[in-house]
C-alpha cells in the first residue's frame, strides 16, 4: 500500500511542478508573458526579466506567470497569439532580434509584423567580433584586409544557421568591407558556447557573438575582441573595445530583448503596458537588474519601437534577398 | 594548490548547505525518475525560486548541482522497472536492466545501478577536481571534425548490437536517423520534411520522441497482454531486495571502464550523458560479452550505461568551470543561474571564485555520497513498483507522460506527434526491431551530419581535414578495430587450435 501512496505523491508532485511551470494561470487569472522556446533560454530570461522587475517595483502587486511555448523557433508562439489570443490584453509575448530576421525571412508562416503590435524593449546586447588571443589581427581593419585578399579563406562561425541573427552578424561585418556575404565561409554551431570553444580551439579563426557572452573570457586573455557592433562603446569591463564605427566600419548589431502583444488589442491597453515598461525602465533598481543579466538600456517604446522593428525587419528583407536567401 | 577545495568543504558542510545538498539530490532523483522532466527542466524550474528565496550564490548552485547529479540517479529507474527511461543519459540502460526486472532481479539491479553511478560520479569528480584545467585544453581540441570521426566510432561500435538481427538494427538506425533530420537544417536555415507545419520546424524534441517510442508503446503493449493471461503473470514477484558484493565485484572492470569513457565525453562540448551511455555500452559488450548475454539481463551492461551517465553529468562541469563553456544542455542552464548573482565561469573561476568553485566540487562529492546512501535502501522499495497491479500502473504512466510532454510545450500538437510515435514505436516492437538503436540513430545522426558539415565548411569542402589531427586518425584506427577486430581475433585463435 505504500507503494500505491507514494505513487500518488509522485504524481502530486508533478501536477505541483506543471503549476510551477505552466498553471498558476488558473489561479491568479493575471498577467502572463509567453517564452517562445523551452525553460532557460534567452527568452525565459526576457520573460523573467519583465516579470521580476515589475514585481519588485510594485510596478504588478500579482507575479506575472511565465509560460513556454517552444516549437519553430518562435513561429509557433506567434501564430498562438495572432489566431487565438489577439485581443488578451493581459498577454505580452517575448521577442528577439532573432525574430525579427524569422519575420523578414517569412518564417514565421503567413504572417508579417504587423500581425502583432510592438510594445518595447527592455535590454540590449551588442554582437562582437572576437578572435582568438594568439591570431595575427590586432584590430578590426587588418582583419577585413586580409579578408578582402581572399575572402573563403578565413572560417567564421557563430551559434546560427546561415539566415539566423547569428549569421546576419558577420554578413554584415563582410558586407562592410565590400565583401559579398556569399564568399563569406561561414560555420554555424548550436549555439554560442560551443562556437566559443571551436575558436579557443583554433577550428575557427573569427567567431561572431554577443557582447555580454563574452564577460567571462575578457579577463581571462585568451580571446580578444576586435570590434563591438554598437554605436558608442560600452562601459564597464568592455570600455576597451572599439566600436567598428570608429575603425571605419559602418555595422552595428543591436540584439533587442522585448515584447509583442495581439492586434486587437485596445489603444488604451497597449498604452498601459507601454507606460508601465516606460516606467520600470527608468527604475534604478531595475537598471541594476539589467546589468546583471548582461543587458544594456536601450530605452525604446511604444510607436517609436513599432517603427524600429518594422525598419529593422525590412532592412533584413533587403540584405536576405541581396544574397540569395529568399526569393 | 587544493586550497579551493579546502575552502569549498568549509563552504559545503555548513548545516544549510549540506541540507541544500540533500534537498537537491532528492528533488533531482524525482525529477530523473519521472518520465518527461529531466535535470534541465528540474534546474530551470527552481532556478527562480533559488534566486527569490535569496539563497547566496554557493548555495543555490549547490542546490541545483544536486538536482542536476541527482536525476542521473533518477532516470535508471523507470528504465529498469518500466522500459521507459527517465532522461536521455538511460536509454542504453532499458538494454538490460529491464531484463533484470523481469527475472525477479529488480532490487539487485537498482541497488547496482546505484553503486555504478556512485563509482562513475567518483572517478569523473576526482577527474575534474585533479585535472580541470588540463582537460580543457584537451576539450577544445576536439572540433568539429574530430566530434565527427567520434560519431563514426560511436556507429562502428553500435554494430556490436546487431546481434541476431542485422538488417533490422540497420533499419532501425536509418529510421532514427531519418526521424533526427525532420526541422530547420543546422547549417543552412532550410526547412527539412515539416511540411509547413511551424510545430515541426526545432525537430521532434528529444522527451517527445523518448516518451512516445517508449512509454507509450509500453503502455500499447500493457493493454494488449490484458488479454493475454500470460502475459499477465508475466512480472515475477520481487525477489532479493539488496545487490550483493560479489555482483558488484563482477562488474568492476565495466564501471571503471565506462566512468572513464563517460567522463572524457562529458567533458567534449557538445556531446553528453545519451553519447556517453551508448558508447560506453557497446564498448562493454565488444569487449566482455563472451557468452552473448547482453540484452538478455546482463549485470555489466547494466553498469557500464550507469556509471558513464553520471560520469558524463560531472565531466560537464569541466568546460563550464575553466572555460565557461557549458559541456551540455544542463551546464548552459546552470551558466545562466550563475550569471544572475553576477558570476560568471570562466579562466578566472578558480581564482576569482574560489569559494563558489570549491563548494561546487565539493557538494559533488558530498551529493555523490547521499545519493549512494539514498538509493541503496530505496531500491527495494521502488522495486515495488513492479508488485502495482497493472490497471493502476497504466493509467498512472499515461498521465505522467501527457503531463510531462505537454508541460514542456504547453501545446497539444506535442501531444499527438508523441502518439503518433507511440503507435510506431509499437509497431517496430511487434515486429522485433530494437528501440534504443533507433534512439542512437536520431541522436548521434545529428551530431554526426552537424559536425561533417561544419568540418566541410572549415576546411572549404576538403575532405582531408577529416583525417588531420593525431585525435582523428586515432579515433577512426579505434573505430577499424573494433569494427573488425573481434571478428579477425577469432579467426587468429581457431587456425591456431586447429
Amino acid at each position: 500500500m505504500t507503494l500505491i501512496r507514494s505513487l500518488r505523491h509522485c504524481a502530486a508532485l508533478t501536477l505541483l511542478g506543471s503549476a510551477l511551470i505552466s498553471g498558476q494561470s488558473l489561479a491568479a487569472e493575471k498577467t502572463e508573458c509567453i517564452a517562445p522556446a523551452k525553460p532557460g533560454g534567452g527568452y525565459d530570461l526576457t520573460c523573467r526579466l519583465a516579470a521580476n522587475g515589475l514585481l519588485e517595483t510594485g510596478l504588478l502587486d500579482r507575479p506575472m506567470v511565465v509560460t513556454y511555448m517552444p516549437g519553430g523557433i518562435g513561429a509557433v508562439a506567434y501564430n498562438h497569439v495572432v489566431g487565438v489570443r489577439s485581443d488578451d490584453e493581459n498577454l505580452i509575448v517575448a521577442a528577439s532580434t532573432g525574430a525579427a530576421v524569422n519575420l523578414a525571412l517569412g518564417k514565421f508562416g503567413r504572417f508579417g509584423p504587423d500581425q502583432v503590435r510592438w510594445v518595447g524593449a527592455l535590454g540590449v546586447d551588442y554582437g562582437a567580433v572576437v578572435v582568438s588571443a594568439d591570431a595575427p589581427w590586432h584590430n578590426l581593419d587588418e582583419l577585413l584586409q586580409d579578408m578582402k585578399k581572399n575572402p573563403g579563406s578565413i572560417p567564421f562561425g557563430a551559434g546560427g544557421t546561415v539566415g539566423s541573427q547569428d549569421w546576419m552578424k558577420a554578413a554584415l561585418v563582410a558586407k562592410s568591407a565590400d565583401i559579398a556575404p556569399r564568399n563569406l565561409r561561414y560555420v554555424a554551431f548550436e549555439g554560442g558556447g560551443e562556437a566559443l570553444a571551436a575558436l579557443l580551439g583554433g577550428h575557427i579563426k573569427v567567431f561572431t557573438g554577443d557582447l555580454s557572452e563574452l564577460q567571462s573570457q575578457l579577463e581571462g586573455g585568451k580571446i580578444r575582441v576586435l570590434a563591438a557592433l554598437s554605436d558608442e562603446r560600452q562601459e564597464g569591463p568592455y570600455a576597451d573595445i572599439p566600436t567598428a564605427k570608429e575603425q571605419g566600419y559602418d555595422v552595428t548589431w543591436p540584439i533587442w530583448r522585448g515584447y509583442y502583444m495581439g492586434k486587437d488589442v485596445s489603444d488604451e491597453q497597449y498604452q498601459a503596458w507601454v507606460d508601465r515598461l516606460t516606467e520600470l525602465d527608468d527604475n534604478p533598481e531595475f537598471a541594476k537588474m539589467r546589468a546583471d543579466r548582461g543587458l544594456f538600456p536601450m530605452h525604446k517604446f511604444g510607436p517609436e519601437f513599432d517603427q524600429y522593428v518594422k525598419s529593422q525587419i525590412q532592412q533584413f528583407k533587403d540584405l536576405a534577398t541581396e544574397v540569395g536567401l529568399t526569393k | 594548490m587544493f586550497d579551493f577545495l579546502i575552502q569549498g568543504f568549509d563552504v559545503a558542510l555548513t548545516p544549510l548547505n549540506l541540507g541544500l545538498a540533500f534537498a537537491g539530490a532528492l528533488m533531482g532523483t524525482l525529477f530523473g525518475a519521472l518520465p518527461g522532466i529531466g535535470p534541465i527542466n528540474g534546474i530551470a524550474i527552481l532556478m527562480p525560486l533559488a534566486y527569490t528565496l535569496g539563497l547566496p550564490a554557493e548555495s543555490a548552485l549547490i542546490l541545483l548541482a544536486g538536482i542536476y547529479t541527482g536525476a542521473e540517479y533518477g532516470g535508471r529507474m523507470s528504465s529498469i522497472l518500466l522500459n521507459v527511461p527517465g532522461d536521455a543519459g538511460a536509454v542504453m540502460t532499458t538494454l538490460d536492466g529491464y531484463p533484470l526486472a523481469k527475472k525477479g532481479m529488480a532490487g539487485p539491479a537498482l541497488g547496482l545501478s546505484a553503486v555504478s553511478s556512485f563509482i562513475g560520479a567518483s572517478i569523473a569528480i576526482l577527474g575534474l577536481t585533479l585535472f580541470a584545467p588540463l582537460l580543457a585544453k584537451f576539450a577544445v581540441m576536439f572540433g568539429p571534425a574530430e566530434l565527427f570521426v567520434m560519431m563514426v566510432f560511436a556507429f562502428s561500435s553500435m554494430a556490436v548490437m546487431m546481434g541476431k538481427d542485422p538488417i533490422k538494427t540497420a533499419i532501425g538506425a536509418v529510421l532514427g536517423i531519418l526521424i533526427g533530420i525532420i526541422g530547420v537544417d543546422s547549417g543552412t536555415g532550410v526547412l527539412r520534411y515539416t511540411f509547413d507545419l511551424p510545430e515541426l520546424y526545432d525537430g521532434i524534441d528529444f522527451v517527445v520522441m523518448i516518451i512516445g517510442l517508449f512509454a507509450i508503446s509500453e503502455i500499447l503493449l500493457m493493454l494488449e497482454s490484458r488479454h493475454n493471461p500470460a502475459g499477465e503473470a508475466e512480472m515475477p514477484v520481487v525477489g532479493r531486495v539488496l545487490v550483493s558484493m560479489k555482483e558488484v565485484l563482477f562488474c568492476k572492470a565495466a564501471m571503471l571502464r565506462s566512468g572513464l569513457i563517460g567522463f572524457l565525453i562529458g567533458v567534449l562540448p557538445g556531446t553528453g550523458a545519451s553519447v556517453a551511455g551508448a558508447v560506453s555500452y557497446t564498448t562493454e559488450k565488444r569487449l566482455s560479452d563472451t557468452e552473448g548475454t547482453f540484452g538478455e539481463g546482463d549485470m555489466r551492461g547494466l553498469a557500464a550505461p550507469e556509471a558513464a551517465n553520471n560520469a558524463s553529468a560531472a565531466g560537464a562541469f569541466v568546460p563550464m568551470l575553466t572555460l565557461g563553456i557549458p559541456g551540455s544542455g544542463t551546464t548552459a542552464v546552470l551558466l545562466g543561474a550563475l550569471m544572475l548573482y553576477n558570476i560568471t565561469p570562466g579562466p578566472m573561476m578558480f581564482t576569482e571564485h574560489a569559494d563558489v568553485a570549491g563548494g561546487l566540487i565539493a557538494s559533488l562529492y558530498i551529493g555523490n555520497l547521499v545519493l549512494l546512501l539514498l538509493n541503496l535502501p530505496l531500491a527495494g522499495l521502488f522495486a515495488k513498483v513492479l508488485t502495482i497491479p497493472r490497471w493502476v500502473l497504466v493509467p498512472a504512466i499515461a498521465v505522467l507522460s501527457f503531463v510531462g510532454v505537454y508541460q514542456l510545450h504547453s501545446d497539444l500538437s506535442a501531444i499527438y506527434l508523441m502518439l503518433v510515435i507511440g503507435v510506431v514505436g509499437y509497431l517496430l516492437r511487434k515486429l522485433g526491431f530494437s528501440l534504443a538503436t533507433v534512439i542512437l540513430g536520431y541522436v548521434l545522426g545529428g551530431l554526426m551530419e552537424d559536425n561533417l558539415r561544419r568540418a566541410l565548411s572549415i576546411s572549404g569542402g576538403d575532405l582531408g581535414i577529416l583525417w588531420q589531427s593525431g585525435i582523428s586518425i586515432g579515433l577512426w584506427v579505434a573505430s577499424v578495430v573494433i569494427l573488425i577486430g573481434p571478428w579477425l581475433w577469432g579467426r587468429v585463435r581457431r587456425s591456431m587450435q586447429a
